[in-house]
């Protein structure tokens, strides 16, 4: 029992880390390119990359924090820029085969030695240089033992027994159900009747119950962390309002004309063509924006730990592609509950495997290959027998290049 | 036992990695057989008992043996010193956190090597973590020292050529399995890695005949290329899936391989023979025995792809269905047939290139060899045209020279692949079809 309890727990402080929500604003910014306008990127890393070396470099170097952002996120707009010029006229495998060999171009040009007094070589910036003046915004308490704990009442003041514990699961996990059943049922109706949106009623009830499993999972098991440090909860808070922020932000996108111009694009560009739109536009448009929500999840994802060139290699966009296509790609929420579902899963895996499995077949560092390797194997399956992911329509994921 | 372990391990490797666990006890009485060859220190960090202090001295070409190196603590108090092994790897285990300062005895560096940075380097660790100490360390000829710089370029001109020839081999199957199917396969990379895993398997850990073994390597992954076909790609194509779907389960499959491989032969470079081939000296050029070898038997297998799709029905028939597939299933050429012996080519010529690459370029296969040259067989068959054979041959030459002559030409060492890259973007900027491709291919 105490093996599945610390197994959930990694899952669940990995469900939530900062490196979870930098990742997850990456995979919107994906799922602008992939799932909407159907652009193969197979460079987000490198976007994530640029975003954070900007970042990084400029405060390191004295500058305010503003500027910092500003540089990183310019970086990969011009970055967009240079790689769609030559690339959106063509068919879709050019886009892919250079914006992965620009990322790694990045990648290589960050290992220089020549430029370690920027980019600290192939070691990177530790986090100590930059994180100073984000962690100064901080409202909370500086002082690293002052810990916060998710959920603050917890099974701790009701006995502490590992029954309370699986009671509180057993109730999390039940109350999940029903959101799903809810939701499954929701969506029938709508197809059945027609209509656009999910009636207010259902929607409430699902906001309840899934609010309900929040609150069972974290009594269960409750997390600490520092309020502020350099991996506590104001980067946590930070992070995961970024994460909403950007969703709206897609949704208020994509359900605007402009969006429309997107999804025509990804299903015909010769009928947008004959009727006199600008596809090259719209895709580079697409392309920057997108690039830009990758930058921005750089900076959140190496807040916490340095900003080391291959720690964002191509691995990141490959498992940025697993979980947009684990959500469903083309929908609002599928790159938040990818991303949440997928990163957590993937330590799950790791975890069990370490755990279950004696040393003499499988040790520490090959359970986490065999996670990765998972992960691959899962991606395939995912494409080939659920296109749509979680969330998605099947309808709207006939893309091609 | 250990060489029937591993080909069961590897078959299971291509065709289910779910079934990896399985394999891996089968497996481990080879691998734990291949560590007591190479002398290597290694070190496993354990959560809150030990952590991992561990480097590399020198390149991953050419290690520093036998330089000693010291741990001291913040105090002051000299711990363990280690000798790096023929691999210039070196490990201290921790069991107390904190900072620590790793320290090279100058004395004992080989007088091939020059230290350019300082001789004491500090590292902070923690339990259960691994900390990386570098030392800036390169050959005493690195630049300047020895040889001129036009004896240099001619050098550069030679490696040039023979990873030209060894991409050329790999990146044909790339482009005519673009060609006939369009689809852009990014688990090509790790076809390669795989000739050599199967070549050290059989080779170093099962001790076969290096010529038979490479005979048997390029059967099996061409075996790998046929029933990729028939499990995978041909359903796929009967259910009428996307091609971009379709690249997206190659990347799915890259990355389940690349795992699959480290999982059965760890992070470290493996030897496919350990034994000395020496070097031949022709002209002002200086190679490996081992790199005549494959730049020769390269020729002969490029020349002998070139005569079957030009001189063979089976070749005429390759190009039709490259051409328009619809057109040519019409005049009675079963299409399937054609694509199913494109990928098997393909496969053990991808095979046949991991075994060389292994053996003449970087001595020895660690499970990303493939991912490191997946970008140059793009850029190869991009800058060739994509879905040209021949395209794909002068791509894979033009970039071979270009990653060798890099160096010698003034960009930055670790800036040789990036070059190459950057050449490929810059020319579909300007000809987007490529050297030999037709311009109405890309719109």
């Amino acid at each position: 029992m105490d093996t599945i309890i610390s197994i959930l727990t990694a899952m669940l402080s990995e469900a939530i880390a900062p490196t979870t929500a930098g990742l997850a604003i990456a995979v919107i910014g994906l799922n602008i390119h992939f799932g909407y306008t159907g652009l193969l990127n197979f460079g987000q890393a490198g976007f994530m990359l640029l975003g954070a070396y900007g970042f990084a470099i400029t405060i390191k170097s004295g500058q305010p924090m503003w500027l910092g952002i500003f540089v990183g996120l310019g970086a990969a707009m011009v970055f967009a820029l240079i790689l769609g010029a030559p690339t959106l006229k063509l068919r879709g495998d050019y886009l892919a085969i250079v914006t992965i060999s620009a990322a790694e171009i990045i990648r290589f040009t960050g290992r220089l030695s020549v430029l370690q007094d920027f980019t600290g070589g192939a070691l990177g910036i530790r986090s100590a240089n930059y994180r100073g003046p984000f962690v100064d915004l901080s409202p909370f308490s500086k002082d690293p033992s002052d810990q916060f704990t998710l959920m603050p009442i917890n099974y701790t003041d009701f006995g502490g027994s590992n029954a309370v514990r699986v009671a509180a699961l057993l109730v999390a996990a039940a109350l999940l159900v029903g959101a799903i059943v809810v939701f499954r049922r929701g969506r029938a109706a709508l197809a059945e009747s027609g209509e656009k949106r999910t009636p207010t009623s259902s929607r409430v009830i699902i906001s309840a119950l899934s609010l309900g499993a929040f609150i069972a999972l974290f009594f269960a098991i409750p997390l600490s962390f520092p309020q502020t440090g350099n991996d506590g909860w104001w980067l946590r808070l930070v992070g995961w309002s970024l994460v909403v922020i950007c969703s709206l932000l897609v949704l208020l996108l994509v359900r605007s004309p402009w969006g429309r111009l997107l999804r025509g694009v990804r299903e015909d560009e010769d009928a947008m063509r004959s009727l006199g739109k600008n596809v090259f536009a719209i895709k580079m448009q697409a392309l920057v924006i997108g690039g830009v929500l990758g930058a921005l999840g750089g900076m959140i994802y190496v807040l916490p730990s340095t900003v080391q060139p291959d720690s964002l290699g191509r691995q990141v966009t490959f498992l940025a592609f697993t979980a947009l296509l684990l959500g469903g790609a083309a929908t609002i929420f599928g790159p938040l509950l990818g991303s949440i579902l997928f990163f957590s899963l993937r330590i799950g895996i790791r975890e069990a495997g370490d755990a279950y499995i004696p040393n003499s077949i499988m040790n520490s560092q090959q359970a986490d290959q065999f996670a990765f390797i998972v992960v691959g194997v899962a991606l395939m399956l995912l494409v080939i027998f659920r296109p749509q992911g979680i969330l998605g329509d099947k309808r709207e994921l006939r893309i091609n290049v | 036992m250990a060489p029937a372990a591993w080909r069961a391990g590897l078959l299971s490797l291509l065709l289910a990695p779910m079934l990896a666990v399985l394999a891996g006890t089968l497996l481990a009485p080879a691998a734990s057989a291949s560590v007591a060859q190479t002398v290597s220190v290694s070190c496993l960090p354990q959560p809150d008992q030990q952590g991992c202090i561990a480097g590399t001295l020198g390149g991953r070409n050419d290690p520093v043996e036998g330089a000693d190196l010291t741990l001291v603590d913040e105090a002051g108090t000299e711990g363990d010193t280690v000798t790096t092994g023929e691999d210039g790897k070196f490990a201290f285990t921790i069991t107390e956190p904190g900072a620590y300062t790793v320290r090279l005895d100058e004395e004992t560096l080989s007088d091939d090597f020059e230290l350019l940075g300082p001789a004491e380097v500090s590292v902070n660790v923690n339990l259960g973590a691994n900390a990386a100490a570098f030392f800036e360390i390169r050959p005493d000829n690195f630049e300047a020292g020895g040889s001129s710089r036009g004896e240099r370029i001619v050098q550069g001109v030679a490696n040039g050529l023979k990873l030209g020839l060894l991409l050329a081999l790999a990146s044909l199957g790339l482009s005519l399995i673009y060609g006939t199917t369009g689809l852009s396969n990014f688990a090509h990379a790790e076809q390669v890695t795989l000739g050599g895993v199967v070549a050290y398997g059989l080779v170093n850990v099962g001790g076969m005949n290096l010529w038979l073994g490479i005979v048997v390597t390029v059967l099996i992954c061409g075996a790998t290329g046929y029933l990729q076909d028939r499990v995978l790609w041909q359903p796929l194509r009967r259910r009428g899936l996307g091609l971009t779907q379709m690249v997206i389960v190659t990347i799915g499959m890259a990355l389940a391989a690349q795992y699959a491989f480290q999982y059965f032969i760890g992070a470290s470079n493996q030897k496919v023979v350990v034994r000395d081939f020496g070097t031949t000296t022709i002209g002002p050029i200086t190679v490996t025995n081992q790199s005549w070898i494959a730049m020769g038997v390269s020729i002969v297998m490029i020349a002998l792809v070139g005569f079957v799709l030009l001189r063979t029905r089976i070749g005429q028939a390759t190009r039709a269905v490259s051409d328009n597939p619809a057109l040519a299933a019409a005049s009675g050429i079963d299409v399937d047939r054609i694509i199913r012996l494109v990928w098997t080519a393909s496969a053990a010529l991808a095979g046949l290139a991991g075994v060389f690459y292994a053996l003449a370029v970087s001595n020895g296969i660690r499970w990303d060899t493939g991912m490191q040259i997946l970008l140059l067989l793009f850029a190869a068959v991009t800058l060739g045209g994509l879905g040209t054979a021949f395209g794909a041959f002068i791509g894979s030459i033009i970039i071979g020279l270009i990653v060798e002559l890099a160096s010698p030409l003034g960009a930055p060492g670790d800036l040789k692949y990036a070059v190459a890259l950057v050449i490929l973007i810059l020319l579909l900027l300007v000809r987007p079809q490529g050297i030999l491709g037709k311009a109405g291919r890309v719109g």
